[in-house]
């Protein structure tokens, strides 16, 4: 039932830190990357997932019950007290039955299909804050821009049709191709720089950073409105050799962009790694020092201006 | 405690104010009781009254505080709160409950046991609570004490109301030639009303004087004290006091300093009177004060600092009078020492420009300093109010005590022509007590209780049979077991309310009266528009304009509460009304399957979804349509409020468990905010459905939204606050506070009082320290949904 085209994870209205204004965020199910620090790893992969709430599951065994597929099956002994269930591998179809089932909440169907006109609707909901604000939609992820384009750029077409501005918030790494497409619908990149070195781009996100660089630079050239968005997580991408390769790029590449987000490493995404059925690698990343910050701050502020957070 | 103030003379006078300790204050019950006892069945009763304030003004121990620059007090100093005996007359029992309670307590003396003694045979059977108790039948005293309504004139007066600009243009001696000359004009052989019209009159006339004589008794004292004085700048001070005294309230105030004073008489003269619930408020204050602004500073004779700093005195003055105690039901629906003045900052002018001024920015900057809970600041924004004074506004409000509170000048305005004010009138207008709406100086709107919707479905549900109380209270509409369909539901529904909304209004009509007729309030009158003309009593229908608001109480509750059995009852057969019945009767113990798929799963007000909106509306339709219109007895009609003061926790206090999984005895939700916790798209999501309310058919409504500090950080948080305001605003919205102080905070100061003895909370249209609120109060504003960061 998934396959009808892109999955929405979530729908956040009043997200004030995704571009101009008040805005409504949509994140897309499914990323080409997968970095270590993701704070929302239940967008990475491309289909449905059934979330699992385990500090709410009660043990009742509803969902063990009303699965179609026979796919859920209680751990422990019948009678025991902690029992939960378990998800047998490869027979969830993820319907969401079971999340619709469960009275606790515990279990939550993440990713759902939506067509283009039921999302518009719901995105034009807020247009009265949008227009006092400045605001409008922002497509996000996971990533937006490897989804199925058809899709995305009727998405984008019917959201200016209504007047309402569009930012899309991206890894880059995707064909340029997808770009191209949806250029003259969007009103600004929201665009995330991990690092410059791609081997070390390779080991902490998957993937080397080159085709994201290209790309980059193309959309500077296309005269694409740009907000640069730099996660800085301490130990990974904070060193002094990072920055200077930063700057080098942004200076030899003459990368023109409207401003510079630097968003400092937080672990609030890491619980969620737990309902996913996943561990969570990045228990050794910090959180970038006042200092660091600072230094940033001001050797970026010669390229434009700088803001942490947001 | 932290001092504030701009100056060492404003940190001592605040200090003052904030650290003595409230105590009852017997003057005036003292000197009211020998003027009654000399004059009652001698003189009309408007004379009556007015010869009891005289009396009053003529004995009272007054005093100037060192340093003080505004002089006058209710009571015979800071803190001292005068009794109403003529309104409700206390029992020993009552003051000593007053005296021990652990919040909103009032030092008594022991000579005010004695002294409250000797009175008691005097009053107990004048009061007006007697009369009116007297007079209410017997389901209306049932419906009463099982919280249903509330009834706000059973132990204080009419009210509240607001001064127009006529203080600020117009002396008390052109007020008594007016009188004069309406006392001459009477035409006792075409009018038969013409003999009560010349006592309420002469009532007026006398009211006149009794300012008049207090004001010349502070003139006197200053000089004396100056005379004693050895500091050359105290002395020059004293002298200005004293020649202010002798000009304003006798006439027109010439400088912005007398302007402020003149008012400053005007306050205590209506408080003193009775205490119309309880408040007077200056109303547009920058308006009014800023053409002597312009005047005085033309002349050199103010700059900023000394504007600012008799602002901040007159800010003092009102933080110096607790609200005259409260007893029974009324503490509870009104538990604090707030005495709601509400001052209105910006708004456009009579002429419909921009009215943001000067003196706007200094009330506001005035605020912030001082940090009061009295008088309490709101702005009016409209659509051209410069985006500088609302980012402004929002800086302060984001600091988290829930002042400045924002009204949406263009409903208000609407609402006021709706009910059918002048162009004029409706810009002079603004809001006062909470959220209410009224013409400035030309209106009686009184508020005359709250009304427990979500209770009702409750009785509903039992066939008109109260379980907490165990009476039938209502009309035999059938047990919810037996309702076929929800039309059948909310028809049963409906007729129970307009039952007791019959009871309640039957009741409110009866009081109106007795007001009339017993307690007339001469000196409020010659300060309200047409009084005079008509030779009729503020209380009477004298006023331009006559409403009678009923608030109603818990639209989020209620709105759960059906939108849950509609979905789960008749749309998904999850379960039966039988089976609910029994839950809600249970608290929900034992029936864990359907309080989580009432309370978790199912659509809720607050978050945009039209599911539950939609139920919101016929709710609101309906409880509109059912008051709107109806005739009251002075002339004007009643009209709807949708706001709680601190009411939502009483009322939900005498429920048991609601329908939405909302457990027994916990509070309903607060003014038009959704139930606690049941938003969760974000305050966008809130704000869109309580826009699906009509709020212009209203008299005003109260939105709370609580934010965590991280929301409204930095330029971007302040610059989509404000955007949120207008945004609301362009869709029709009254009236939006925020609360900025994150839950952990609250908590802290839940556990260590001492510790937060200045912390300060947006309650429901006003705010109040967090340590003198109840606990379940205190539950309450730490549950609701806190908007996040994203």
């Amino acid at each position: 039932m998934c396959d009808t085209g892109p999955l929405v994870t979530d729908i956040q209205r009043y997200s004030i830190h995704d571009g101009e204004g008040i805005r409504t965020t949509v994140f897309f199910k499914g990323c080409p990357l997968s970095c270590k620090w993701c704070h929302n790893p239940e967008t990475q992969k491309f289909g449905g997932e059934i979330l699992f709430y385990e500090e709410r599951c009660q043990g009742c065994g509803a969902c063990v019950r009303c699965c179609p597929e026979g796919a859920i099956q209680m751990d422990g002994d019948f009678l025991s007290a902690g029992r939960l269930p378990v998800s047998i591998p490869g027979k969830c179809r993820v319907c969401g039955q079971c999340a619709e089932e469960c009275i606790y909440n515990a279990r939550e169907l993440c990713g759902k299909f939506r067509t283009v006109e039921e999302l518009v609707q719901k995105l034009a909901r807020d247009n009265p804050f949008y227009e006092t604000s400045g605001g409008g939609v922002t497509l996000s992820g996971g990533e937006v821009m490897v989804q199925d384009m058809v899709y995305v750029e009727v998405l984008l077409k019917t959201l200016r049709r209504k007047g309402i501005s569009v930012c899309v918030d991206t890894c880059g790494e995707a064909p340029w191709e997808n770009f191209r497409r949806v250029l003259p619908y969007v009103d600004t990149f929201l665009y995330d720089l991990k690092m410059m070195d791609s081997r070390k781009h390779e080991q902490y996100t998957g993937r080397g950073n080159g085709r994201i660089l290209q790309n980059l630079q193309m959309l500077s050239e296309q005269k694409a409105k740009i907000w640069l968005r730099l996660p800085l997580i301490g130990g990974v991408n904070d060193s002094e050799g990072d920055l200077a390769q930063l700057e080098q790029f942004l200076a030899e590449n003459e990368i023109h962009f409207q401003r510079i987000n630097i968003l400092p490493y937080h672990n609030t995404g890491s619980g969620k790694y737990g309902r996913l059925g996943q561990k969570y690698e990045g228990q050794n990343f910090q959180v970038p020092n006042q200092q660091c910050l600072k230094e940033w701050c001001l050797r970026l502020g010669k390229f434009g201006t700088v803001f942490i957070g947001g | 405690m932290e001092e504030r103030g701009m100056n060492e003379r404003i940190r001592r006078l605040r200090k003052q104010s904030t650290e003595t300790q409230a105590h009852i204050d017997m003057e005036r019950a003292r000197y009211f009781t020998e003027a009654y006892r000399r004059y009652e069945g001698e003189v009309s009763i408007p004379e009556l009254r007015a010869l009891s304030l005289k009396h009053y003004f003529a004995n009272k121990t007054i005093c100037i505080e060192d340093g003080e620059l505004i002089v006058g007090e209710k009571g015979s100093g800071p803190q001292a709160a005068p009794t109403f005996p003529d309104l409700c007359c206390h029992t020993v029992d009552d003051l000593k409950i007053m005296n021990e309670r652990d919040l909103i307590n009032f030092k008594v003396q022991e000579e005010d046991y004695i002294f409250q003694e000797e009175i008691i045979p005097y009053w107990e059977k004048r009061s007006i609570r007697h009369k009116i108790l007297m007079h209410m039948t017997p389901e209306w005293k049932r419906a009463y004490g099982a919280g249903i309504f509330t009834e706000f004139m059973e132990q204080r007066g009419p009210g509240h109301t607001v001064g127009s600009e006529n203080i600020y243009t117009r002396g008390f001696l052109d007020h008594k030639r007016d009188i004069k000359k309406r006392l001459d004009r009477l035409d006792y052989f075409n009018d038969p009303e013409a003999m009560n019209k010349e006592a309420e009159l002469k009532g007026m006339d006398i009211a006149c004087d009794a300012i008049l004589l207090l004001a010349s008794r502070y003139a006197e004292l200053a000089e004396c004290m100056a005379a004693q004085c050895g500091d050359a700048v105290r002395k020059t001070e004293l002298l200005q006091i004293a020649e202010n005294c002798r000009v304003v309230p006798a006439q027109r105030p010439r400088t912005y300093w007398q302007a402020i004073q003149m008012y400053w008489f005007v306050h205590l003269g209506v408080t003193t009177e009775l205490n119309p619930w309880d408040a007077y408020s200056p109303g547009r204050l920058d308006q009014h004060l800023i053409s002597f602004y312009r005047k005085d500073r033309e002349e050199g004779i103010l700059d900023e600092e000394q504007a600012r700093e008799l602002l901040e005195c007159l800010w003092v003055k009102f933080n110096n009078q607790p609200a005259p105690p409260k007893v029974g039901i009324t503490l509870k629906e009104s538990s604090t020492y707030t005495d709601f003045a509400n001052i209105n900052t910006g708004g456009i002018t009579p002429e419909g420009e921009d009215g943001v001024n000067e003196v706007s920015y200094l009330i506001l900057e005035c605020m912030d300093e001082m940090k009061l809970l009295q008088p309490s600041s709101n702005v009016q924004i409209s659509r051209k109010t410069p985006q500088a004074f609302l980012k402004k506004a929002c800086e302060i409000s984001r600091k988290g005590w829930g002042q400045p509170a924002f009204y949406n000048t263009e409903a208000i305005i609407q609402e006021l022509l709706n009910a059918g004010k002048t162009i004029e009138d409706a810009r002079k207008g603004g809001t006062s007590g909470c959220v209410e709406t009224g013409a400035f100086g030309n209106e009686a709107y009184i508020l005359t209780g709250y009304f427990n919707i979500p209770k009702i479905l409750e009785l509903t549900l039992f066939n008109g049979y109260d379980h907490m109380t165990g009476q039938q209270l209502g009309p035999e509409t059938g047990y919810g077991y037996e309702m076929e369909s929800y039309e059948a539901l909310w028809e049963a529904f409906c007729k129970q309310i307009r039952y007791f909304l019959d009871i309640k209004i039957r009741g409110s009509l009866v009081i109106e009266k007795i007001y009339a007729q017993e307690m007339p309030v001469p000196f409020l009158s010659v300060l309200t528009n047409d009084c005079i003309d008509r030779g009729m009593d503020y209380n009477a229908g004298g006023a331009r304009y006559n409403t009678s608001y009923l608030q109603g109480v818990g639209i989020g509750t209620i709105t759960d509460c059906l939108a849950a059995i509609k979905y789960n009852v008749y749309d998904h057969g999850k379960f039966s009304m039988m089976e609910l019945m029994e839950a809600m009767k249970a608290d929900f113990v034992g029936y864990d399957r359907i309080w989580h798929l009432v309370a978790d799963k199912s659509p809720k007000y607050g978050n945009d979804d039209d599911y539950a909106d939609t139920i919101m509306r016929e709710v609101f339709g309906f409880y509109q349509r059912s008051v709107t219109g109806r005739r009251n007895n002075r002339g004007g009609t009643y009209r709807i409020n949708m706001l709680p003061t601190t009411c939502h926790v009483y009322f939900g206090d005498v429920m048991m468990a609601s329908a939405n999984g909302r457990h027994a005895h916990k509070p309903v939700s607060e003014g038009i905010s959704p139930e606690k916790g049941a938003d969760v798209n974000g305050p966008t999501g809130v704000i869109r459905s309580c826009a699906k309310m009509d709020h212009l058919s209203t008299g005003g409504t109260l939105l709370n939204q609580k934010f965590s500090p991280s929301l409204v950080a930095g330029e971007q948080g302040l610059n989509q606050m404000a955007n949120l305001v207008k945004s609301y605003f362009n869709m029709d919205g009254h009236h939006i506070q925020f609360n900025v102080i994150d839950r952990e905070t609250l908590i802290l100061a839940q556990q260590n009082p001492d510790e937060y003895r200045d912390l300060i909370v947006r309650v429901a249209g006003y705010s109040d320290h967090f340590r003198n609120l109840s606990k379940a109060l205190q539950d309450e504003i730490i549950g609701r949904t806190e908007h996040q960061a994203f």
